[in-house]
């Protein structure tokens, strides 16, 4: 999914560096990634919705251990995914790394880290972002 | 100099380890001998996912976690390394955006040798001193290369340091600062090239403990301090013998370089080595603690730093964020073949 | 006010690793099985409908309505043609729409494909083009894969209700053991329940066999105004629901991660239009890409309570002669998933179910079938209900 083009990746920055979600002025309801408007106040939300760094912490709702891995990540298999509620709300799909794969449960509590995501190559650009790691983990 | 200092600090050091033993059984060498030669047991390793950008990141969070900055009051990122993950693309402005200190912000990636950390903090200092930024943040960090079956092998290794550099609220004053600089070519590596060469025992008394003994002994003078005058010193360390050598030479006690010295349980971080032993230091120092710290780059240098620690020390929730020995003992041991794959060394160069 | 639709006419192609058909070889085999079957000449249709997901990526070939019905043999005929895409769920969708251009009353006659060819790509890209179906920047963009966001559910579904991987692995061996007895499936053969629980690890908990394969394949019917059906058959088989919903494209942005909204909603469509309820199913093809997934299926789609998938395997009441026979073709897991064919397949199984034609795998006096087609990780969904008339 890369080939060089970095605009993709470049503009999804905030998001994927510090977790910048955004907050219906409405509803308060947070979502990440941002949204234009409110799902569920929908026009009242427009113009209203602002933005919000999440603090990237929360608790893995349920996870896989990948055996079989896009090119990308082909190195580090075997690797856990984790769907990763967030305490402001959102929900994110993302890595959970320094950690014994068989200590993985669901409910572990977890906070967010910076890690490479993937690299265009050898040649090409290098997508930062974030993965989990347990809390009880520094 | 007194109105310059250390705000605040935060370490990274990667999770992965491996012993110098399977490194030595892979290569068919005498386990003891290395370890013994050395003084190297084990040594961190960067998993696929980490570079010197996300332990930069880590690091710089780190600090930045111990105080209430506003990260918009940061002026200047310099991040030095010999390992950044690019060769052109500044790793500064990876930090600098995931700290959220961009865009008003001065950056630059240092490269010199295992030194370039230092020397950031040296400019940061400048930069306080001169009223030109508020706060600078020096980093050095590295996830050092090593040819396979080199010697480098056994204690190249990956982490770093970030030091918050400012006026207010300090915790440690930076008293006085010099540099020693040659042309001394023991160790270096080619543009493009994977693994760095080096001059072998070459490195020793002409390059590092020239270097080190002439800027240590000079930074006392300025100082106008003695070896006891100082409760730790801090010194390069791309091995475990070393640094206890160059201490004795000087005249510090093995009691003085003990809580700076982590070589031999991490390896050599490069850029990372004296500023994670400065962070170890910092971890336990009280207020009043006299601090010595002599980094020294391949090429060759040295930086040394006459440290005094202050009363902020005792408001610096340091437990915010985690302490190197605490980086030190969450670990995860990998064998050689997982260290291959991960450090990318199936490639040729 | 809409008319009813029939099923006039069904066409397929072996399902499988097909090395010397090509993308066209494939449709037009079933296009023209489906005509043959149909009773019509072919001058009569009024329209063209095919599901593909992505040709772009499997063939580097797009503008798949022009290429299907040039190779179909009407391009000289001058008819719309028109290609439907959902992912996984392109070729139901596909059904869907030719059915509202007949119920309209725009179309009298169209003829509905679903195609796929997967093999004329190497290594990774067969897999990492199914998972252009998941949220590229916040799903596939982190690691997670197509198998791997099945797994979390399955994950959770093993702990919300205690399923286990012994259930799901009997979903695998109940649908080879169906495959084996269809000559279009892409494995003919039963798989004992030992092999699947050792296949080796793709994304805990779900092992190689609890995967659907790649394949190669096509299918296609025949959409004809109720009324004119017998005009072309002795045995036309109704439409007499259709359903369709969508959810977040992300797994991580629904509610709920054991339920599909999209299935629960598409099939309540379905039932409603149809006045049907699921107990007067008799027989259900469903969207098994993975183990997990027919788990999750029938219960989304009321056969079993939420939660009692698992036993439902375990107490056999979805076996070829079971209270509600779940994927007598073998299902994706063993007739094989080109995935724009699927949908389309489906709805060939069912009217082989209906017509009584199944063969040895037919379901006893199957009157009313089902059939329920998911794009991805169920952000998208299709459910049929047929009537033999």
């Amino acid at each position: 999914m890369t080939d060089g083009a970095v605009p993709r990746f470049w503009r999804e920055i905030p998001q994927r560096y510090n977790l910048i979600g955004n907050q219906c002025g409405s509803c308060n309801k947070v979502y990440f990634p941002p949204r234009e408007s409110c799902p569920y106040c929908r026009r009242k939300s427009m113009g209203k919705m602002k933005n919000l760094k999440l603090k990237g912490q929360g608790e893995v709702l349920t996870y896989t251990i990948i055996y079989n891995a896009p090119e990308h990540f082909e190195g580090q298999t075997p690797y856990a995914m984790a769907i990763i509620k967030l305490d402001e709300g959102p929900k994110v799909t993302a890595q959970i790394v320094d950690c014994d794969l068989d200590k993985i449960k669901i409910g572990m509590r977890v906070q967010s880290t910076f890690r490479k995501i993937q690299e265009d190559g050898y040649i090409g650009a290098i997508y930062y972002g974030y993965k989990f790691k347990s809390v009880e983990v520094k | 100099m007194k109105d310059v200092g250390i705000v605040s600090y935060g370490a990274h050091i990667p999770r992965l380890r491996i012993k110098s033993l399977d490194i030595a059984h892979a290569w068919g060498k005498d386990p003891e001998t290395i370890t013994g030669g050395l003084g190297v047991f084990e040594k961190s390793v960067p998993s696929p996912d980490q570079d010197v950008a996300t332990i930069s990141v880590e690091a710089a969070r780190a600090a930045l976690l111990r105080t209430n900055i506003d990260p918009q009051d940061i002026g200047a990122v310099y991040v030095g390394s010999e390992s950044h993950p690019y060769a052109v693309k500044p790793t500064g402005t990876i930090v600098g955006e995931a700290i959220g200190a961009t865009p008003l912000l001065k950056v630059a990636d240092y490269e010199f040798a295992c030194k370039a950390g230092t020397a950031a903090i040296q400019t940061c200092m400048a930069l306080v001193k001169a009223e030109m930024v508020r706060y600078g943040i020096a980093i050095g960090a590295d996830t050092s290369q090593a040819a396979p079956g080199d010697a480098l092998e056994y204690a190249a290794s990956a982490g770093g340091a970030a030091f918050i550099i400012g006026r207010e609220n300090v915790i440690a004053n930076i008293n006085e600062t010099c540099s020693f600089t040659t042309d001394t070519p023991d160790f270096w590596r080619r543009e493009g090239r994977k693994y760095p060469a080096h001059g072998g025992r070459f490195t020793g008394t002409p390059a590092y403990f020239r270097h080190i003994m002439s800027n240590a002994q000079n930074l006392m003078e300025m100082a106008n301090t003695k070896p006891e005058d100082y409760n730790f010193a801090v010194f390069h360390q791309p091995n475990g013998k070393f640094p206890v050598r160059v201490a004795k030479m000087l005249g510090f006690t093995p009691e003085q370089v003990k809580q700076g010295l982590l070589c031999p349980i991490i390896g050599n971080t490069y850029s990372g080595s004296s500023m994670l032993g400065l962070a170890s230091v910092l971890d336990i120092a009280k207020p009043g603690n006299r601090i010595f710290v002599a980094s020294y780059g391949s090429g060759a240098g040295s930086d040394a730093f006459d440290i005094t620690v202050t009363d902020v020390m005792n408001k610096l929730p340091r437990g915010k964020a985690p302490l190197v020995s605490e980086l030190i003992e969450n670990k995860q041991y990998i064998d050689y073949s997982t260290y291959t794959k991960y450090r990318d060394l199936l490639y040729e160069d | 006010m809409m008319r009813d639709v029939a099923i006039i006419g069904i066409g397929l192609t072996k399902f499988g690793e097909l090395w010397d058909k090509s993308f066209r070889n494939l449709i037009a085999e079933a296009g023209s099985k489906a005509l043959l079957d149909s009773g019509i000449s072919g001058s009569e249709l009024d329209a063209l409908y095919v599901g593909s997901m992505s040709t772009g990526r499997f063939i580097g070939q797009e503008h798949v309505g022009a290429l299907v019905a040039d190779w179909s043999g009407f391009a000289h005929m001058h008819i719309p043609a028109i290609r439907v895409e959902s992912a996984c769920a392109s070729g139901g969708l596909a059904v869907r729409q030719g059915y509202f251009s007949v119920a309209s009353g725009m179309n009298d006659i169209v003829v509905v494909g679903g195609v796929e060819k997967m093999t004329d790509v190497v290594g990774d890209e067969a897999t990492d083009t199914l998972a252009t179906g998941l949220d590229q920047e916040w799903e596939a963009f982190f690691g997670a894969t197509f198998p791997g966001l099945y797994a979390m559910i399955a994950t959770r579904h093993m702990h919300d209700y205690g399923t286990t991987r012994e259930q799901l692995a009997k979903v695998a061996v109940k649908n080879h053991a169906n495959g084996a007895l269809n000559p279009y499936a892409q494995f003919k053969r039963a798989i004992p329940l030992e092999k699947v629980l050792c296949s080796p690890m793709t994304a805990y908990p779900l092992g190689m066999l609890d995967c659907s394969p790649v394949s190669d394949g096509a299918a296609a019917i025949v959409l004809c105004a109720a009324d004119k059906a017998k005009k072309y058959t002795d045995k036309p088989v109704k439409i007499l629901g259709t359903g369709q919903a969508s959810d977040t494209l992300s797994l991580h942005g629904r509610d709920n991660i054991c339920t599909f909204e999209s299935t629960v909603f598409a099939g309540k469509n379905a039932y409603k239009q149809a006045k049907l309820t699921p107990n007067d199913i008799d027989v259900a093809e469903v969207h098994d890409c993975f183990t997990i997934a027919e788990i999750l299926a029938i219960e989304d789609l009321g056969f079993v309570k939420k939660g009692e998938g698992g036993k439902a395997i375990d107490d056999k009441i979805t076996t070829l002669d079971g209270k509600i026979p779940i994927n007598p073709s073998g299902g994706l897991k063993a007739k094989g998933h080109p995935v724009g064919a699927t949908g389309v397949a489906q709805i060939a199984e069912i009217v082989m179910q209906l017509r009584g034609e199944a063969g040895d795998r037919q379901i006893k006096d199957a009157k009313i079938g089902l059939t329920h087609n998911v794009g991805a990780v169920g952000a998208s969904c299709v459910v049929h209900i047929l009537e033999g008339m």
